[in-house]
C-alpha cells in the first residue's frame, strides 16, 4: 500500500451566478495517483489544469465554492476527506508539509523566523522549548543556511528570495513530515539558486525517505529532479508513468505536443503544436477533453477514453494510445543532484 | 554603418537610493550594438539589469551617462519633445499583457492607438489598418470589438505585438514577452516574432532569464550580470562553448526537457550580491569557481575571444573548460 493512494478525486466549483443560476466548474475530475516513501513525483500542466488544486484538495485547503464532491484520499492508512479539521490539522504541518510559490508571503512578517520555526514544532509535538530550539537550528543547517545562530533572528524582509524558500523548506521539515508537497517551489527564484533549491529538495527527500510531490509547469525539473510524473490537462491526468517512460516515449499526443514546445525541441517555422484554448471547465465535452486541440481527432474521441497502459507502470488516457514494446532506455546517464 | 540601427556606448544608469551618496548601480558601463534584421538577447539573473538597459536604450528612463545612437543618430540628451517623434520607429513590448493594456478600451482601439497619435489616421483608417494588424497577428477579428477581459494571455500578448509593429517600427524592444505564457502559447508567440522580425528586417532586443528561449529567437546573446555584460557570444556559442564562468554556471542551470540528457553541474553558491554595494574588482568574484584574489581588486577587460564572441574574465586564458577545472578544485 502506498503511503498516499488518492482515487478518483473530484473537486468542483459550486455557486450561483448573479442571475442565481447553479453553476459548476468540474476542475478536478477522476484524478487518481499514488506515492511511495523516497520518490519524487512531479505534476506538470498548463495553467488552469489544476495542478495546485489536486494538491489543496489532498491538503484539505480547499475554500468556498471549491467543493471535493468525490473520490477518497487515503494517506497512511488514513481516509483524509472524513477526518475533522481538528484532526486535519494534527497531520498538516506534522506528517503532510507544504511549500509554497511565494516563499516571502508565506512567513509572517511580524515574527523572527527562529521562532516560526519553533512555533511549528510546538504546535504539533510540544515538549520544551529548548527542544524545538534546537530542532530549529538543526533544519536551518539541513537546509544549508549559513550562520544559523545570527540567522533565527532575522526577521523575514531581511531574507532573499533563496534563503527565505530555504526557511520555509526548513519549516516543512521541522516535524518530520511523510509527504512534502512542493507547489511550484523555484517558481520566482533565478535559475543558479533554483538549482541550489532543488539540489537541497532532492537530498533531503533521500535523507529523511519522505514521498514527494513537485507540482510545476517547467518540464526540464521533472525531467531532471522526479521519479515519475503525472500530466494534467483540464483537471483530468492525461499521463502518468515514471519520467523516461513519459518523456521518451510519451503516449497521449498532448503530451507529445507539450514536448515538443519546449524551446529545446521547438523548430521555428513548423506550425505551433498546440492550437487553441483549453476546454470549459462549466461546459465540459463529452469524451476525450484535448479532442478540440488534438490532430489525431476520430469519432471514438466523442466517448470517453480509458486508461490505457502503455508500459509498466505507464499509462494514458487516449484511446489511440498503443502498448509500447520496446522497453525504454533506463536513465544511464542521469546526473543526480 | 547603415546597418547598426541601435549602438550604446558605456551605458550607466545610477538610481539614487534616497540616501546621501548611496546609488543602485544598474547598470555599470554597458556595449552594445543591434543591427538591422538582427535578434540580440540579453539573458541574466533578476537584478542584473536587463531591463533597465531597455528602458533606457528607448530613453524611458534617462541614463546617468554613456551615448545613446538610435538609426544614425545621438539620441543620448535629445529633449523629450524631440524623442516623441522618434517614438515610432522604437516600440516595446512588457512581459505582462494584463497591465500593458487598457482595460477599458476596445482591443481594436488598443492597436489603432500608435496610428492615432503618430500618423493622426481617420478613425475609418484606423479600423481598416487595427483589422489588418490583428489578422496579421493571427487573432480572430472578433476581438476588435471587445475589450481586454474577454482574452487570454497569449491573445493579449498578440495584441502588444500588434501594437507595437502598427508603425513599422525599426527596433523592437521585447522584455519577457513570453515568461508569463504557457509552454503552447510561447511557441505561437515566439514564431509570430520570427516572421515579423524577417518581414520587417527590424532590429530587436529580446530580454529573457530563459536560456531555451533565448537561444531560440537570438543571433546574438549578451550574457548580463550584475550590470555588466559579461560575455557577449553568437547563439550557437552559448551552449557550446561559452568562456565566462558565469555564462557556463547559468547554462548548468538551465535544465534540457531531455531526462538523458547528462547535467554539467556548476552550481553557484549564494545569490546575486547587492547593486547598492558593488564588489570591488571582477563583479562575479563573490560566486566565482575559478576566482583568484586578483580578481578582487583588477576590473577585467573585454576581450575577443574570436569572431563576434568577447567576454570579460581574467581567467579565460588559463584554460577554457571552468566547469572541469571547478570541479578539480
Amino acid at each position: 500500500m502506498s503511503l498516499l493512494c488518492v482515487s478518483d478525486l473530484k473537486t468542483h466549483f459550486i455557486f450561483r451566478n448573479i442571475n442565481n443560476q447553479l453553476r459548476e466548474a468540474k476542475a478536478l475530475n477522476n484524478i487518481s495517483l499514488s506515492l511511495d516513501s523516497g520518490r519524487i513525483l512531479g505534476i506538470v500542466g498548463e495553467t488552469g489544469a489544476g495542478k495546485s488544486l489536486t494538491a489543496q484538495s489532498i491538503c484539505g485547503l480547499l475554500r468556498p465554492p471549491a467543493k471535493i464532491v468525490g473520490g477518497t484520499v487515503q494517506f497512511d492508512g488514513q481516509d483524509l476527506l472524513t477526518l475533522s479539521p481538528d484532526e486535519l490539522n494534527e497531520i498538516r504541518g506534522a506528517d503532510i508539509a507544504m511549500v509554497v510559490q511565494n516563499p516571502r508571503s508565506s512567513l509572517d512578517p511580524l515574527t523572527r523566523i527562529g521562532d516560526q520555526l519553533v512555533r511549528i514544532h510546538q504546535n504539533h509535538s510540544g515538549g520544551p522549548i529548548s527542544v524545538s530550539q534546537r530542532k530549529a537550528l538543526e533544519m536551518m543547517v539541513a537546509v544549508g543556511i549559513p550562520d544559523p545562530e545570527q540567522r533565527q533572528k532575522a526577521w523575514p524582509h531581511e531574507l532573499s528570495g533563496g534563503m527565505a524558500q530555504r526557511v520555509l523548506i526548513a519549516m516543512a521539515l521541522m516535524n518530520e513530515p511523510k509527504l512534502l508537497i512542493a507547489d511550484e517551489p523555484t517558481t520566482g527564484l533565478d535559475v543558479t539558486v533554483q538549482a541550489q533549491i532543488l539540489d537541497l529538495l532532492k537530498v533531503l527527500v533521500i535523507q529523511f525517505n519522505m514521498a514527494s510531490m513537485i507540482i510545476t509547469h517547467d518540464l526540464g525539473i521533472v525531467a531532471h529532479y522526479c521519479d515519475d510524473v503525472a500530466v494534467m490537462f483540464a483537471g483530468e491526468i492525461i499521463e502518468q508513468g515514471s519520467v523516461c517512460d513519459v518523456f521518451l516515449n510519451a503516449a497521449h499526443p498532448y503530451t507529445q505536443s507539450l514536448l515538443a514546445s519546449t524551446p529545446e525541441r521547438l523548430n521555428l517555422g513548423s506550425k505551433p503544436q498546440i492550437g487553441g484554448q483549453p476546454p470549459d471547465l462549466f461546459n465540459l465535452p463529452t469524451g476525450c477533453l484535448s479532442q478540440d486541440r488534438c490532430a489525431f481527432m476520430t469519432d471514438i474521441c466523442k466517448t470517453t477514453p480509458p486508461f490505457k497502459t502503455i508500459a509498466d507502470g505507464h499509462s494514458a488516457r487516449c484511446h489511440h494510445a498503443k502498448p509500447n514494446k520496446t522497453k525504454t532506455q533506463k536513465k544511464g546517464s542521469r546526473s543526480d543532484g | 554603418m547603415a546597418d547598426v540601427i541601435l549602438s550604446a556606448k558605456n551605458l550607466v544608469k545610477r538610481f539614487p537610493t534616497g540616501k546621501a551618496n548611496s546609488f543602485v548601480n544598474a547598470v555599470n558601463g554597458v556595449d552594445l550594438e543591434i543591427k538591422r534584421g538582427q535578434v540580440l538577447g540579453m539573458v541574466g539573473e533578476s537584478g542584473s539589469g536587463k531591463s533597465t538597459i531597455g528602458r533606457t536604450i528607448l530613453r524611458l528612463t534617462d541614463p546617468t551617462s554613456g551615448q545613446i545612437h538610435f538609426d544614425g543618430k545621438d539620441i543620448t540628451d535629445l529633449p523629450s519633445n524631440k524623442i516623441r517623434p522618434l517614438r515610432k520607429d522604437m516600440q516595446m513590448v512588457f512581459q505582462d499583457p494584463w497591465s500593458a493594456l487598457n482595460p477599458r478600451m476596445k482591443i481594436g482601439d488598443l492597436i489603432a492607438e500608435p496610428l492615432k497619435i503618430h500618423y493622426k489616421m481617420s478613425r475609418s483608417e484606423c479600423a481598416d489598418r487595427a483589422e489588418a494588424l490583428a489578422k496579421r497577428v493571427s487573432l480572430s477579428t472578433d476581438f476588435l470589438t471587445r475589450t481586454p477581459n474577454a482574452l487570454s494571455g497569449g491573445q493579449l500578448q498578440r495584441v502588444c505585438i500588434a501594437r507595437a509593429i502598427a508603425t513599422n517600427p525599426k527596433l523592437i524592444i521585447l522584455d519577457e514577452p513570453t515568461s508569463s505564457l504557457d509552454l503552447s502559447v510561447r511557441a505561437g508567440i515566439l514564431e509570430l516574432l520570427q516572421e515579423i522580425r524577417d518581414e520587417t528586417q527590424a532590429g530587436f532586443l529580446f530580454i529573457s532569464h530563459d536560456l531555451g528561449t533565448i537561444k531560440l529567437i537570438s543571433d546574438q546573446i549578451a550574457v548580463l550580470y550584475l550590470g555588466h555584460i559579461v560575455e557577449q557570444l553568437p547563439k550557437d556559442k552559448l551552449f557550446d562553448a561559452p568562456s565566462h564562468p558565469y555564462s557556463q554556471a547559468l547554462l548548468s542551470a538551465h535544465l534540457p526537457s531531455d531526462p538523458n540528457e547528462k547535467l554539467n553541474k556548476l552550481t553557484l553558491t549564494g545569490e546575486i550580491p547587492s547593486p547598492i554595494d558593488l564588489p570591488s574588482g571582477c563583479a562575479f568574484h563573490t560566486r566565482c569557481p575559478v576566482a583568484v584574489d586578483d580578481c578582487q581588486t583588477s576590473v577585467p577587460m573585454s576581450e575577443k575571444i574570436s569572431n563576434g564572441h568577447f567576454a570579460s574574465c581574467s581567467q579565460i586564458a588559463h584554460g577554457n573548460n571552468i566547469i572541469q577545472r571547478a570541479n578539480k578544485i
